[in-house]
C-alpha cells in the first residue's frame, strides 16, 4: 500500500493526539495517586483500628495493635487457606487479647469471614462478621448492623458452654438460630468454636514477640481493611 | 437570545429528567442500577457519584471538541472517563473516607455505566461547555431520582424501613433519619433480591409510560377541540 504525504500526516496527527490523551490521563491519575497515597494509608489504618476496637475496647490495652502483629500460617481449624494476621493487645507488657481472622466454610452461600477476639484467659472478647454472601434478609442477621445475635458470643469460652453446648438450639446447643435460616448461624457457631480451639492450641505462638513490619504484613493489613 | 438560551436549558433539563431519562427510557446503566438499589441510601450514593462523573466527563469532552478526530473519539472518551473515575475514587478515599467506605464499591461500577459514554458521544461532542455540563447534570439527576425511587420502594417493601444506614452518608445525624415503618414487619425477600429490582424497574417504566400516554391523549383532545376554530 502506498500512502500519500497527506495521509501519512493525518495518521501521525491522529496517533500523537491519542498518545497525548493517554499521557495526560495517566499523568492525572499518577499525580492524584501521589497526592492521596499518604492520606489513604492513614485512613485505612484508622478504619482497621476502629474495627478492631469494636472487638477489644481501646481502653483495655496500651500498645499499637497495628504494629504488634504476627503472621499465622494457614490452619484447618480456622479454615484459612492463606496466611493471615493476628493483632495482639497488651497492657503494661501483659497479654490482654488477640484478634485473628477465621472462616466459616459452610455458610448457606459460600464462606463467611469472621474476626475473632480472644482474651488471654480464653474467653471471647467479641466476634464480628466481616465478609459474607448469605441471603439478604435471612442469613445476614449475623451482621452486627442487622441484629445483636453476634454479641451472644461475648464472654463465652470452651467451658462456657461445654462442647455439647457449642451448637444452635435446634441441634441441642445454646445458641439461637433464626426463623428460616439455620445453616448460617450453625456455620458461624462452629467456626467460633474452632477458633477457640485454635487459640487453646496456639496461645503461646499467638502472643509471642512481635515480628518486624514488612511488605507482606502491609499487604495483609490492607486486606483486613478491605474486608468489611 | 436570552429566551433561546433559557429554552435550550429547559429542553436539556426536561430531556434528562423525563423524556430521555437514562434509566427509564434509554435503559442504560442497568447493571449498577439493579445491583445497588437495595436501599434508598445506596441508590443516592451511586446517583451522586454518577452525576459528578457525568458532569466532569461531559465538560471535558466538550472542551476538547476542537481537537477531537472522529476516528479516535471513542478511545479518547474511554480514556477520559476512566481517568476521571479513578481520580474521583482516589480523592474520595483520601478526603472523604467515611463516604468512600459506603460508595467505594459503586465507584468502579460507574465505568460499567454506558450512559456516560453515550452522553459524551451524543451530546457533549457536539455542544458547548455550559450546555454539556447542564446535560451531564440533568442526566445524572434523572438517573439519581430513579435510583432513589427504586431504592426507596425496595427498602419499604423488603425491610419495612426508610433511610437505613443514613449515618454512613450523613454522619451521626443519620442515625435519627432512619424511619421504621412497622416494628414487627418481617420483610419481603423478593424485593431485596435481584428479581425485585427488575420488577420494580418494570413498574416504574410502566408508570412513566401511562403518564406519557395520558398527556399525549389530552394534547390530542386539545388539538381536536381547537381545530374547528382554526379552520
Amino acid at each position: 500500500m502506498n500512502f500519500s504525504n497527506l495521509q501519512i500526516k493525518g495518521i501521525l496527527i491522529t496517533a500523537s493526539l491519542l498518545t497525548l490523551f493517554a499521557a495526560s490521563g495517566a499523568a492525572l491519575v499518577g499525580v492524584t495517586f501521589m497526592q492521596t497515597e499518604d492520606d489513604i494509608k492513614y485512613n485505612e489504618k484508622l478504619t482497621l483500628l476502629r474495627k478492631l476496637n469494636n472487638i477489644i475496647p481501646a481502653e483495655s490495652y496500651d500498645n499499637d495493635l497495628l504494629l504488634d502483629t504476627i503472621t499465622i500460617k494457614p490452619s484447618t481449624l480456622l479454615s484459612t487457606k492463606k496466611e493471615s494476621l493476628a493483632y495482639r493487645a497488651r497492657k503494661n507488657e501483659q497479654d490482654v487479647a488477640v484478634v485473628f481472622s477465621s472462616i466459616a466454610p459452610s455458610g448457606y452461600n459460600g464462606s463467611i469471614h469472621l474476626l475473632v477476639g480472644v482474651k488471654a484467659d480464653g474467653t471471647l472478647s467479641g466476634v464480628r462478621v466481616v465478609k459474607h454472601r448469605e441471603t439478604p434478609g435471612l442469613g445476614d442477621v449475623v451482621e452486627i448492623s442487622r441484629s445483636n445475635w453476634i454479641l451472644g458470643f461475648d464472654d463465652r469460652s470452651l467451658s462456657n458452654p461445654d462442647d455439647k453446648g457449642w451448637k444452635v438450639k435446634r441441634d441441642g446447643g445454646v445458641f439461637d438460630q433464626f426463623t428460616g435460616a439455620t445453616i448460617t448461624p450453625r456455620a458461624v457457631v462452629k467456626a467460633v468454636h474452632n477458633a477457640l480451639l485454635y487459640f487453646e492450641q496456639n496461645q503461646k505462638i499467638l502472643f509471642s514477640v512481635s515480628q518486624a513490619t514488612d511488605i507482606k504484613t502491609e499487604k495483609l493489613l490492607k486486606k483486613d481493611h478491605d474486608d468489611r | 437570545m436570552t429566551t433561546d438560551n433559557t429554552n435550550q436549558a429547559l429542553n436539556i433539563s426536561k430531556n434528562g429528567l423525563w423524556t430521555n431519562n437514562v434509566a427509564l427510557v434509554q435503559l442504560l446503566g442497568l447493571c449498577p442500577l439493579l445491583a445497588v438499589t437495595g436501599t434508598i441510601i445506596n441508590g443516592l450514593g451511586l446517583g451522586i457519584a454518577t452525576l459528578i462523573t457525568l458532569v466532569l466527563s461531559n465538560s471535558i469532552v466538550s472542551l476538547i471538541r476542537p481537537w477531537l478526530k472522529s476516528e479516535i473519539r471513542i478511545p479518547i472518551f474511554v480514556l477520559i472517563i476512566a481517568s476521571i473515575v479513578t481520580t474521583i475514587e482516589l480523592s474520595m478515599n483520601a478526603w472523604f473516607h467515611e463516604l468512600y467506605l459506603v460508595l467505594g464499591i459503586f465507584i468502579p461500577l460507574i465505568v460499567t455505566n454506558c450512559s456516560i459514554i453515550a452522553r459524551a458521544e451524543a451530546f457533549a461532542s457536539k455542544n458547548n461547555l455550559l450546555d454539556s455540563a447542564l446535560d451531564g447534570f440533568m442526566m445524572g439527576f434523572g438517573f439519581t431520582l430513579v435510583l432513589i425511587t427504586l431504592g426507596g420502594l425496595r427498602e419499604i417493601v423488603g425491610f419495612g424501613t426508610l433511610f437505613a444506614n443514613a449515618q454512613l452518608m450523613f454522619g451521626d445525624i443519620g442515625h435519627t433519619m432512619t424511619i421504621t415503618l412497622s416494628e414487627d414487619y418481617s420483610g419481603f425477600l423478593l424485593a431485596v433480591l435481584p428479581p425485585g429490582a427488575f420488577i420494580g424497574l418494570g413498574l416504574l417504566i410502566a408508570i412513566k409510560n401511562i403518564i406519557d400516554k395520558r398527556q399525549s391523549a389530552q394534547q390530542a383532545i386539545v388539538i381536536q377541540d381547537a381545530e374547528p376554530a382554526v379552520s
